[in-house]
């Protein structure tokens, strides 16, 4: 005798799942302008407060108690976390958001594979004068299992993302002989367990689905170079979306495939946005290892001429200037420059100069990471522009004040065809009458291990020290 | 709902994913990661199936972990979602 398990959802549960849905999508549009964004992000809330109202209220509830602690003490920790957060540990903390959204929904398609009758995707069959079995549908069955394996994926791709942008853990790629043998194996033992689950759903398919799905996201992720972090970070935002798109398909909620749809694509365009302003394709970021060597002539570059400039001298040239252009670069980020630079330009701007920002798109460690820092200075953002709105107007400009960044303004990504970056678009601060490089010191390559010719050209002035120092010395001479 | 409905709805939602974020501002692109960040947290919807329904003990108490690691989620993204948004304001004139 076959029972049906299929729980009939009412009509109205539907509708609020699609209503939850729309609500983020509306979020997500709201993020066009910075205007309409706080309001998307409060309909993104209102969102999930439907979403999960729905589910308990549909549901009858055998342990609200624990519920309500799990999801006070989470929403607390969460609450926490974002109220303390540094604004330059963002991508770490998106790192740490991912892997839990990873977490989550391993977890749920582990429940729902111990559980199945209460997802209704379960036929209970009931033999003769034997115990009734509970098979769980075929279909069903590839779901959890792609959700499952994702999931994990997305976690452990995450922890390690996460280890190496804190630093806890080297930037440099770590590469295994054979990596992408066992990578490509590995995945296709994933797949192949998948496929075999729907025929035999015996525990041991389906943690193995999941351990090896623990490791190929570890393996996946270590031999990816701090340089590459932008597209990593992006891409394990895309893996997290579809994670919840594919528990979405195995729980029939609308609300979670809209939101996996729409999490998946806007992770994947992000990744693309960073891999073309990178000029590099997806699959040689993934295939990982840039930025393993350092490109040889390093020692070399070191006794070439330079000039070296003061905090007065910088101070000087940029009080004459009609308009300056300040490029910030992820070295802005680690030494907290951000504050100190907004009042340099404050000063600027009451001796009468003109103060813009250019970011290029993988300045910093993930997507739109300087904006957020100039945002957190009070820097106001319609003086911030990206790389293709301001690139023409360093030719009129007089000083460009390039801080923490290198890679982004090397011209040889537009000469050298030897370079590991040509072909990568650059700003093109050398067009500016004069360049101020902001830099700890000569010693140091760019995450691309690249020596930047701009440091010895005629119309660049160096300006070695703590970004951070330095500003403050030059805010000292401007008085 | 039938799959055809179910994946009809994930085909067109990709779509809809795909012009939404194509016209989100790059100045906006970290707001957007940890907002993504934040909805992605639906997923606690299953969760709070596992962790409400009685009968498997060991479900439940999965349930109820991810019901946590969810919420840390969806208070932290959208707090700190806030939090950024709020930065961003115009030239006083």
């Amino acid at each position: 005798m076959h029972t049906d398990l299929i729980v009939v959802v009412p009509v109205w549960v539907m509708l609020a799942y699609l209503i939850a849905g729309v609500c983020f999508i509306l979020a997500l549009r709201g993020l066009s302008s910075p205007e309409s964004s706080r309001r998307g992000n409060r309909l993104g809330m209102i969102g999930m407060t439907i979403a999960v109202g729905t589910t308990l209220a549909i549901h009858e509830i055998a342990s609200l108690p624990e519920i309500a602690g799990a999801m006070l003490i989470g929403g607390g920790i969460g609450l926490v976390t974002a109220r303390k957060i540094q604004m330059t540990a963002m991508p770490q903390l998106v790192a740490a958001f991912h892997s839990l959204v990873g977490m989550a929904a391993v977890l749920v398609g582990a429940a729902a594979y111990l559980n199945p009758e209460a997802f209704g995707i379960a036929v209970r069959i009931t033999p003769i004068a034997s115990p009734s079995i509970i098979s769980i549908f075929p279909q069903s069955r590839i779901e959890m299992g792609l959700g499952v394996a994702i999931g994990a994926i997305t976690f452990s791709g995450s922890v390690i993302a996460f280890l190496k942008l804190n630093g806890n853990m080297s930037g440099k790629p770590i590469l295994l002989p054979l990596r992408h043998v066992i990578n490509l194996g590995t995945l296709a033992a994933i797949l192949g367990l998948i496929a075999y689950f729907t025929q035999d759903q015996a525990p041991w398919v389906f943690a193995t689905v999941t351990a090896l799905s623990f490791a190929i996201g570890f393996l996946l992720i270590i031999p990816i170079g701090g340089a590459d972090m932008p597209v990593v970070i992006s891409m394990l935002n895309s893996y997290s979306g579809w994670a919840a798109a594919a528990m979405g398909f195995t729980l029939h909620n609308s609300a979670m495939i809209i939101t996996g749809a729409l999490v998946g694509s806007s992770g994947a365009i992000l990744s693309y946005i960073m891999c073309r302003a990178m000029n590099r394709s997806f699959i040689s970021v993934i295939a990982g290892g840039f930025g393993a060597v350092s490109s040889g002539g390093e020692a070399a570059a070191i006794d070439r001429p330079y000039k070296r400039g003061s905090a007065e001298d910088a101070a000087f040239l940029m009080k004459q200037a009609d308009q300056v252009i300040i490029v910030p670069g992820y070295g802005m980020a680690v030494s907290q420059a951000q504050h100190a630079l907004k009042e340099m330009a404050d000063r600027l701007k009451a001796e009468g100069v003109r103060i813009k920002y250019a970011i290029h798109p993988v300045a910093g460690r993930m997507p739109g990471h300087m904006n957020v820092l100039l945002a957190e200075a009070n820097v106001p953002y319609d003086e911030v522009f990206e790389l293709e709105d301001i690139n023409n107007e360093f030719a009129q400009t007089d000083v460009a004040f390039v801080i923490g960044a290198n890679d982004v303004t090397n011209p040889a990504a537009k000469t050298d065809k030897s370079s590991p970056i040509y072909g990568m678009p650059v700003l093109d601060v050398e067009k500016a009458r004069t360049v101020l490089f902001v830099k700890r010191s000569m010693g140091g390559v760019g995450y691309a291990g690249v020596d930047n010719e701009l440091f010895y050209r005629d119309n660049t002035m160096m300006l070695l020290a703590d970004a951070k120092k330095m500003v403050e010395e030059i805010v000292k001479a401007l008085g | 709902m039938d799959f055809i409905s179910i994946l009809s709805i994930f085909v067109l939602a990709c779509f809809v994913g795909y012009f939404v974020v194509w016209s989100v501002t790059p100045a906006l692109h970290t707001p957007l990661m940890s907002v993504t960040n934040a909805i992605s947290s639906v997923i606690v919807v299953g969760a709070l199936i596992a962790a409400a329904t009685a009968g498997s003990p060991s479900s439940k108490w999965l349930g109820l972990v991810a019901v946590a690691l969810a919420s840390v989620n969806i208070f932290g993204g959208f707090a700190v979602t806030q939090r950024m948004l709020a930065m961003y304001r115009k030239k006083d004139r």
